[in-house]
């Protein structure tokens, strides 16, 4: 009896955190250039004396989900979205480079060039620093033309070129800041062939409908675990019953 | 208690900031120099139950790890400077500026703030102030009996007084612009102050050094897309739907195990 309460136990709490998994993908349905979390369930035998019996669900999040979200338009110069596979290097609260899929710029006060979510934006050497400028253009291949203070729009000149990356997919892992960095800790290198537009925001890539339905899925899936739970109680009060007719 | 349960209420909270967003944006689709506001969403920590790559025994590692999201959160709400379209008013006190920079206002309380508003008026002094009587700086008076008020496209402002044939130079109207006009605090009134985000104003000239010119007779209108804007509502009312239909699905797996054991 013991075993099958704390197994159905442990199948329970871990629905609870798949579904924490689902929920967190749903709050960002609006955050730009977010990738959703994958979870799934894997069995973890419990080895030792009596029968084999006790095998626990235990969920992973197994990895990200790295399709591409739908491109909406702004208009904004500092918005860029990345067609295709790639990601845009940004130093992390740490100094190390990590990656995202955000693409919504800002210039700081320094003429430092941040993300929404204020990490710097990586250049051909370090973070990229702009001159004060009249207008901006951020390329195709992420190189930014400015047309500094003062001078006439004649002067467009190469400020620096945004460094976008195109590591295998596999090779990343998402932080606690929710930033992807190289897994083996390595910086990965920059790749002309990563091409962005102007002018858009990728959005979230998660699939609203996918998520619902696995919502619902799991509810059940937890229901089923405490009428697991129910049935050991049940079977608890009859064997006391049992008992004490004799 | 369940995460999820405060996961999908960081959904409800940001969403409902974006709303106020979208709704201020909407309110204010007929303000003059009104710039329109973006609500900046960012995933909030992730909670890292178990490590991937940890060692499941002596010879073996753990191929996936766990870590839990923990929801978003808006992490700015900031304001695109797109030029708005120019409306002609044919108010020789309109003027809008076309291009980068902003109107210098005093506030009463002695402090510089910004404007895109050139809706201008004059006070009992003859000054020229805003529609809140906020005055202009640097002071321009306009004397008694001008007979027509000329605002050149780089801020030369000059009348023409009774009985004179040559118009009089009375100021100039100087613009102001920052590095990251986005980092400015939107105060109402149309007014922003300066902060630490958008560097010091550097007033100068219209027309040169960067500063748009400076166009009479019309006002800036607001640049709030409206099909953008509704567009972004239902986006944001079905995406605080589902995160509701988060907590009430949460809300009856706790009632489920509270009926049943």
């Amino acid at each position: 009896m013991d075993e099958l309460i704390y197994v159905a136990m442990t199948g329970a709490k871990q629905v609870e955190y798949a579904q924490t998994i689902n929920s967190n993908n749903l709050a960002n349905i609006s955050t730009t250039g977010f990738r959703a979390d994958l979870h799934s369930f894997s069995s973890i035998p419990i080895e030792g004396p009596g029968v084999d019996s006790r095998v626990n669900a235990v969920v992973d999040s197994y990895g990200t989900d790295f399709s591409k979200g739908p491109i909406a338009n702004t208009g904004r110069s500092l918005d860029v979205a990345i067609q295709g596979d790639g990601f845009i290097a940004v130093q992390a609260p740490d100094g190390s480079e990590a990656y995202t899929r955000s693409g919504d710029l800002r210039v700081e006060p320094g003429g430092l060039l941040s993300t929404g979510a204020g990490h710097l934006v990586m250049g051909d050497g370090g973070p990229v620093a702009l001159p004060p400028s009249v207008s901006l253009l951020i390329g195709g291949d992420g190189t930014i033309s400015v047309q500094p203070l003062g001078a006439g729009p004649e002067t467009l000149t190469i400020a620096d070129r945004i460094k976008l990356v195109n590591p295998d997919t596999s090779l990343l892992e998402k932080g606690s800041d929710g930033l992807f960095y190289m897994a083996d800790g390595t910086i990965a290198d920059a790749d002309a062939s990563v091409k962005v537009t102007g002018g858009a925001l990728e959005q979230s890539n998660v699939n609203v409908a996918k998520t619902l339905v696995n919502m619902i899925e799991l509810a059940r899936l937890y229901e089923m675990q405490i009428n697991v739970i129910k049935t050991a109680q049940e079977n608890a009060d009859t064997a006391a019953q049992v008992m004490s007719l004799g | 208690m369940s995460q999820a349960l405060w996961v999908a209420k960081t959904g409800l909270d940001a969403q409902q900031t974006r709303m106020a967003v979208v709704s201020n944006n909407l309110a204010n689709v007929n303000t003059t120099g009104f710039k329109q506001g973006r609500a900046v969403f960012e995933d909030l920590l992730y909670q890292n139950v178990r490590q991937s790559g940890g060692s499941s025994s002596q010879d073996t590692i753990l191929p996936t790890g766990m870590n839990l999201g923990t929801g978003v959160r808006v992490v700015a709400t900031e304001k695109l400077f797109t030029q708005g379209s120019v409306l002609n008013t044919e108010n020789s006190l309109d003027v809008a500026i076309n291009g980068r920079g902003f109107l210098q206002i005093l506030k009463p309380d002695g402090e510089l703030a910004y404007t895109r508003d050139g809706a201008m008026r004059l006070n009992d002094q003859g000054e020229l102030v805003t529609s809140s009587g906020y005055i202009v700086q640097p002071g321009i008076s306009i004397p008694e009996g001008a007979q027509s008020i000329t605002i050149g496209s780089d801020g030369i402002v000059s009348v023409k007084l009774a009985g004179q044939t040559t118009p009089s130079q009375v100021g100039v109207l100087e613009t102001a612009d920052f590095i990251n006009p986005v980092g400015l605090q939107a105060i109402g009134e149309n007014l922003y102050v300066e902060t630490a985000a958008s560097g010091p104003a550097q007033s100068g000239t219209p027309g040169l050094n960067g500063l748009g010119t400076i166009v009479q007779g019309a006002l800036e209108g607001s640049n709030v897309n409206v099909v953008a804007e509704l567009v972004n509502m239902i986006e944001t009312q079905r995406a605080y739907e589902m995160n509701s239909k988060a907590i009430s699905t949460n809300d009856q797996m706790m009632q489920y195990i509270n009926n049943n054991l």
